[in-house]
């Protein structure tokens, strides 16, 4: 019941977005985060988006690098 | 997409956490008879740790195991038979997710009461229940509002809209219900948890900081987590550090989509429709503040005052052993009707019958 997707949001028109993902195109409410503008990678869950996603992999990666390390693995 | 961009790495980052969960599992002071025993309290995770056989990759002295965090398990059989009765009603249509169709409640299910002709309608958004009341004006429009946090601001944002549109034949079933209370109530019996895995998604809306509790009150290590395998290990590999470590922390383990706040908006938006109530959890027994209910402001959406329907909630199987299973005392293989009696064909209880369920996951992927 938590399914949640992530997307890109392509347009927003009042409180609804379209949202790209990976090609499929549908509608999401922004209801929930009302600032969501064109461009932002959003968290879709049953047609309202409800956060903002923020990539901090780069970051973890290395983290994850450094702990392996100190492993030995 | 943050998915796709993790394909191959997604599968690396994982493997590597559970190296990782590996190597330090050696160092703890747990073995095969007392494991260190890790819940997680969210439907979505149970399906994904089954689905991506991540029981398997742990160590032996590592034990996972599912508590109450599926809601179409832990709907209260009056919450189904208030379903039931207002879908008998030849105007009214009642709107549902999915997964509660097939809920068995003294032989009977919704999706039974539709094949007898009653008109039931899978929804896969609030949003498209209220869509067919706006579509269908002669009709009374039921929504059944079951889920946790995540979903709860979602049935919010659409009364706020039918109250701006004047959408007079919606109203809903109020039946969400919120993780903490729970929680709280779990360990304080006395289960042998030694750590929480926390639903990254109620987290999304609820911030990280609504689990903190868990370790500053319950003494408790938890990870907020995502869904993704990576994700999954990664908040294991967080609580088994904390073990190894002897620290009580909580640790969000998904920034890209839990801040330390949450979603305020959806958070105000849930303040101004709902307030906590005393809720029944289906197998648990009630909880005090556990469950939402509808504001003075918002009362006239709660379809039980304006229909008044009159039902009968027929008493629990006796046999089905769905409390303990999501107590996290027994695993699914130890109900004595697990396989035999209660199959997914035949579900005897909500969590053979819900697709997020403990049994039901259990099944489907032959794990007991």
């Amino acid at each position: 019941m938590c399914l949640a997707i992530g997307g890109t949001v392509v347009s927003v028109n009042e409180d609804m977005a379209v949202i790209d993902y990976n090609g499929l195109r549908k509608q999401a409410s922004t209801r929930l985060l009302p600032d969501t503008a064109v461009g932002d990678e959003v968290l879709v869950h049953a047609g309202f988006i409800i956060q903002k996603l923020n990539a901090d992999e780069a970051a973890e990666l290395a983290e994850l690098d450094r702990e392996l390390r100190s492993y030995g693995l | 997409m943050a998915y796709e961009r993790g394909q191959n790495g997604g599968t690396d980052i994982f493997a590597a956490y559970i190296r990782l969960i590996g190597g330090l599992a050696q160092r703890l002071d747990y073995d095969e008879q007392r494991p260190l025993t890790l819940m997680e309290v969210c439907g979505t995770h149970t399906m994904s740790i089954y689905r991506w056989g991540i029981k398997r990759l742990l160590p032996d002295n590592i034990r996972l195991i599912s508590g109450p965090g599926c809601p179409v398990c832990v709907t209260p059989e009056q919450t189904l038979a208030q379903a039931l009765a207002l879908s008998e009603r030849p105007e009214l249509t009642l709107a549902s997710f999915g997964d509660m169709l097939r809920v068995p409640l003294g032989g009977r299910s919704l999706l039974s009461a539709r094949q007898q002709g009653a008109d039931i309608r899978i929804v896969l958004s609030p949003l498209d229940a209220m869509q067919i009341a706006i579509d269908e004006p002669a009709r009374q429009v039921v929504f059944l509002a079951v889920g946790f946090e995540t979903t709860a601001p979602l049935t919010a944002a659409v009364l706020e809209q039918a109250r701006e549109r004047h959408i007079d034949n919606f109203s809903v079933i109020a039946a969400h219900k919120t993780m903490p209370p729970v929680i709280r109530a779990l360990f304080s019996e006395g289960t042998a948890v030694d750590g929480l895995i926390c639903p990254g998604h109620v987290a999304a809306i609820t911030g990280a900081r609504a689990f903190d509790f868990v370790a500053s009150e319950l003494h408790k290590p938890s990870a907020v987590a995502g869904f993704e395998p990576a994700d999954i290990a990664k908040a294991i590999y967080a609580l088994v550090k904390q073990a190894a470590q002897r620290r009580c922390v909580n640790e969000n383990c998904y920034r890209r989509a839990v801040s330390e706040a949450g979603n305020v908006h959806a958070q105000a938006l849930l303040r101004r429709v709902f307030e906590p109530a005393a809720a029944e959890w289906r197998g648990l027994g009630s909880f005090a503040d556990s469950g939402l209910t509808l504001s003075a402001p918002y009362a006239d959406f709660d379809a039980l005052a304006r229909f008044a329907p009159s039902y009968e909630t027929p008493p629990a199987q006796t046999a089905c052993r769905c409390g303990d299973v999501l107590r996290g005392r027994i695993s699914a293989g130890d109900c004595p009707l697990f396989g035999g009696v209660c199959t997914p064909q035949q579900p005897q209880g909500a969590c053979m019958v819900s697709a997020e369920g403990g049994c039901a996951a259990a099944y489907k992927y032959r794990e007991r």
